[in-house]
């Protein structure tokens, strides 16, 4: 998902290597891991187990430069967007992902790494966000397929973040999902009136960006849980609730039967449901196409990282102006 | 949000300050806290907040603070501090057994 990169790092065994532990600590982490059982909320301010606190940081900051690099696809159509109804909509959805991210790294800033490291590890090339958002916005069909599978996909993956066990990462995704609920209906039905009432080239344009579209979004919900080597101890802390898999086949079920009321058709021949399972099986998943685009290699991944690089070095004088003027400002001030 | 974050900026003067915004969703309610930003100083926090935490008309008024400024309970004295309050069931109107005449009291 937006932290789908979480899965692509070898197996973390964290604390329980370290062979030193003071006594003190572990009756900490007995209280901690009986919080969670419990079911409790951990806050910044509380005990935590290092591996713990590091686990969060590398999701939350990956879901946030998600929500930010997520900006650039969908910009890309702004200028260009069909009538003034759809660009204002646009416009609401950009700015509220830009929103998103900074409410991601409000709530990894409390578990002690700032902002601005976080985005140098990104403009470095140490941090990842999600594959999804290195393939290109070829027409504007590509606007409408990303809020229907890409926005919907998210939401699925988001929703159960909301009962996160590190409370203030819940709470940021609480807000998210409110604010997001839109985002896909405005996709979709911006398909739905091209199906509808378009002609038969915009029909075909629609096609065409499902076709696009498809594998990308289905892969989003990351490896097969068989090779996902750190979602046991996501699991375990409940900072993962449901897995991969299990995420996936929920939102292939409901895309099926949206599929049929827009009219398209999903570029899968061996997609049925499967009257058994209660579920709709579908064809092999091109891995090595995931695994190249999280690797760096997809279709955009180095016009993506320029742009944010780009974009942080254009504002700099901002930044460091604004920053001028207050203290000019306090000793004016301070002076009077 | 970001309770425990003070730290940060006080080291490097090259990053904006973090504060924390509460809002009020309409006349007549508390403010709530409802998340972070940074800014440089109070007037561009104030703006900031408006733009982030207000866009679907979520408020009718706005506060920023430092988050610095802040001083929070420590949560290791949360059982000296808020568990002394749990056996004090007398204090609550439940406790109270009254006839059905008077029981609205």
């Amino acid at each position: 998902m937006y932290t789908q990169a979480m899965d692509t790092m070898g197996k973390d065994d964290g604390d329980k290597l370290r062979a030193l532990r003071s006594t003190d600590e572990m009756v900490l982490q007995q209280r901690f891991d009986a919080r969670i059982d419990a079911g409790e909320f951990i806050e910044a301010k509380d005990w935590m187990p290092e591996h713990y606190r590091k686990t969060l940081v590398r999701q939350i900051s990956q879901h946030a430069h998600s929500e930010i690099v997520g900006m650039l696809p969908e910009g890309n159509w702004i200028s260009r967007a069909p009538t003034l109804k759809r660009k204002a909509i646009l416009l609401a959805k950009v700015q509220d992902e830009g929103g998103h991210g900074l409410y991601l790294y409000a709530a990894a800033e409390t578990l002690g790494t700032s902002r601005d490291q976080m985005v140098e590890a990104l403009h470095a090339g140490k941090a990842k966000y999600s594959s999804i958002f290195n393939y290109p916005t070829l027409t504007w069909a590509d606007v409408g397929a990303i809020g229907w599978l890409v926005d919907g996909a998210a939401i699925m993956n988001q929703v159960p973040i909301c009962r996160c066990s590190y409370a203030p990462y819940a709470r940021a995704m609480i807000r998210i999902c409110r604010e997001e609920s839109f985002h896909q209906r405005q996709g979709f039905e911006s398909l739905l009136t091209m199906m509808t009432k378009g002609t038969e080239a915009q029909k075909a344009m629609v096609q065409d960006a499902v076709n696009r579209w498809w594998w990308p979004s289905v892969m989003m919900f990351g490896p097969p849980d068989d090779q996902s080597p750190n979602s046991a101890q996501s699991m375990r802390w409940g900072i993962k609730r449901v897995s991969n898999d299990e995420l996936r086949q929920k939102f292939i079920d409901a895309a099926v039967e949206q599929a049929k009321v827009l009219g398209v058709t999903l570029p899968d021949p061996e997609l049925k449901w499967n009257e058994q399972r209660q579920a709709h099986d579908h064809g092999p998943i091109d891995w090595a196409e995931f695994w190249r685009v999280i690797g760096g290699d997809g279709p955009c991944n180095r016009e993506r990282l320029a742009a944010r690089v780009e974009a942080a070095r254009e504002g700099a004088w901002v930044r460091e102006a604004a920053l001028a003027h207050a203290r000019k400002q306090r000793q004016t001030e301070q002076a009077a | 949000m970001s309770e425990s974050n003070q730290t940060n900026e006080a080291a490097d003067a090259t990053e904006w300050p973090l504060w924390e915004v509460f809002v009020r969703s309409k006349a007549g309610l508390d403010h709530k806290h409802c998340g972070s930003l940074h800014a440089t100083d109070a007037k561009m926090a104030i703006q900031m907040a408006r733009d982030v935490y207000t866009r679907r008309q979520e408020g009718s008024s706005v506060w920023v603070v430092r988050s610095d400024q802040i001083v929070a309970s420590d949560p290791g004295d949360n059982e000296m501090y808020f568990d002394p309050a749990e056996d004090k069931v007398y204090r609550h109107l439940t406790f109270y057994e009254l006839p059905k005449a008077v029981d609205h009291m």
